[in-house]
């Protein structure tokens, strides 16, 4: 038997991620200082991480519901009309999933037939691209733009909508842009999709981190409540990567329907996990701004020096990244983040890791210490005067 | 405004007032004035390094808490008592407390022989004080928010998505 052969022609197909490859070149160098990760610097707060080493103690070691413990998804309800002014039921309308990721994997298995086109604006997050072919979809990829601030413009929208087009996935506060969608520019985007049969896959994992402006759910907006899925999570808010624990919200036929294939692949979200997230969104606001605060600082610091070296760098509104534009050095961003780690030993991450269109920007990530983000700063900037 | 200067101030007192201001989206100028402003009316009282004494050669300085009874002045209160108080050299920091004891005088000495003179010589016998009792500090866990034996190591995988 050739083992290779065994394996399905649609997975074979995907090409490994992007990062993937910068990780293993990074790697290589060993002692490379790091602007790369995507994952906040802070730990979990203690008052978090206590309630789940007090459950452990309790011996609370058992599988939960399928949909997730009733008190942790009334919890998340109660949050999510708090902070975002969204009414959703616990019962029927809430999953908790293994991060936000199961989310987006599941949402997508959920809805697609064969052939449905699903949109997907980029650069953006990894994983949507993928896990769209996995559920036999067709990506259509829009192009966002730093003359457009990173934003879906609702006419670029309209010219990718064809017949098959069923979901949109609406990336924001985006991963690796920064870029955040107002309430205006959610009311055009609503405007596009109102009277179409096409479900909005709103990903708000970072729905906590924006800066000057509070986040607005695009299911906040006059008609599309019926049609949107919100995912979020726990990991960039209150700093939970490693314990997988997120949430979907949306249409009881859909949420039902998800809970169902979540059932058969997962069972349940890490019990342990759910009932620290208990704490986190009913007692964790507090951490939420220090951190927030934290990141906002730091990323005025990013913009102001990137600028100073010379680079366009669209401002940040979300999320823990800016993406400067390295065009003008005439490197392609692969090429640039290669040199770079050569010569002054600093992984970023090139925007084609992020997709096609992002080529001509690197991604560097805030979630560092002030002193490590001025040291990798000071050695970019190095890096930078040799070459413009 | 003032309090997030102070707050970053507090967090690293080594940021420059450039560190600042970018941090804070103001101009420079603007942070030097407030900080000078500050530090004339004695609103930033100093600027020190937190050191662990454990990790060096003098490691053996000795912290003692003490537990103070005192009798308030009259007319006074207790002011004039802690000013006697805390004009020694030897003592670091001085509070006034509610509960069972008036005063928490915290005293840095070479020796516990050391600090002890100083209680038995200098602070029991002031006019004023009733009663000390000295506790003497084993070891450092933590102090101004820093845990001091913690090493932190960036566990994170160095690129992620």
């Amino acid at each position: 038997m050739n083992i290779e052969q065994m394996i399905s022609q649609k997975v074979k197909d995907v090409p490994p991620s992007g990062i993937r490859k910068f990780f293993d070149i990074v790697n290589e160098m060993g002692d490379a200082i790091s602007l790369g990760v995507g994952e906040p610097d802070f730990d979990t707060p203690w008052h978090i991480r206590e309630e789940g080493i007090y459950s452990l103690e309790k011996g609370k070691t058992v599988y939960t519901a399928n949909a997730g413990l009733l008190e942790l998804r009334k919890e998340i309800c109660n949050y999510m009309k708090r902070r975002f002014n969204l009414d959703y039921s616990p019962t029927k309308q809430t999953l908790v999933t293994v991060g936000g990721s199961e989310g987006i994997d599941i949402a997508l298995r959920t809805l697609i037939e064969p052939g449905d086109e699903v949109l997907i604006p980029e650069p953006c997050f990894v994983s949507y691209k993928p896990c769209t072919i996995f559920a036999g979809g067709t990506p259509v990829v829009i192009p966002t733009k730093e003359e457009n601030n990173f934003k879906l413009m609702p006419e670029e929208l309209e010219r990718y909508i064809t017949p098959k087009t069923k979901i949109l996935i609406l990336p924001y506060p985006n991963n690796p842009t920064g870029a955040i969608m107002d309430r205006e520019d959610l009311e055009k985007i609503a405007d596009v999709l109102r009277n179409k049969d096409i479900i909005v896959i709103s990903d708000e994992i970072y729905a906590e981190l924006t800066y000057g402006k509070e986040h607005v759910s695009i299911a906040n907006i006059e008609g599309m409540y019926e049609r949107t899925i919100v995912l979020s999570g726990f990991s960039k808010a209150y700093a939970m990567t490693g314990w997988r624990l997120g949430y979907a919200l949306g249409p009881t036929p859909v949420i039902e329907t998800m809970t169902k294939m979540h059932q058969f692949a997962i069972m349940c979200a890490p019990t342990t996990s759910q009932y620290a997230g208990i704490e986190a969104v009913k007692n964790g606001d507090e951490d939420v701004i220090m951190m927030r605060s934290a990141y906002d600082k730091r990323r005025r610091l990013m913009v102001d020096r990137f600028r100073a070296m010379g680079l366009s760098c669209f401002e940040p509104e979300g999320a823990f990244y800016v993406f400067p534009s390295i065009r003008k050095t005439g490197l392609s961003s692969e090429a640039f983040c290669e040199a770079l780690l050569k010569d002054q030993k600093v992984a970023v991450v090139p925007g084609t890791a992020f997709g096609d269109y992002g080529e001509g920007f690197i991604r560097c990530s805030y979630a560092y210490s002030v002193d490590q983000l001025k040291e990798a700063l000071s050695r970019i900037e190095k890096f930078i005067s040799k070459i413009l | 405004m003032k309090n997030e200067i102070l707050e970053l101030l507090q967090e690293n007192s080594k940021y420059t007032a450039s560190d600042i201001a970018t941090m804070l989206g103001m101009e420079i100028e603007t942070v030097k004035n407030n900080i000078e402003e500050m530090e004339k009316a004695q609103v930033i009282c100093g600027y020190s390094a937190l050191i662990n004494w454990d990790k060096t050669d003098k490691k053996d300085i000795v912290t003692a808490l003490i537990e103070v009874k005192v009798t308030p002045q009259r007319g006074e209160g207790f002011d004039k008592v802690a000013e006697r108080i805390y004009k020694f050299n030897e003592v670091k920091a001085l509070y006034l407390m509610s509960g069972g004891f008036d005063f928490t005088v915290i005293i840095e000495g070479k020796t516990m022989k050391e600090v002890a003179l100083f209680v038995g010589q200098k602070l029991a016998p002031l006019e004023a004080v009733i009663s000390t009792a000295t506790h003497f500090v084993l070891k450092k866990y933590k102090d101004y928010g820093v845990i001091f034996e913690e090493s932190k190591k960036d566990e994170r995988m160095i690129i992620s998505p």
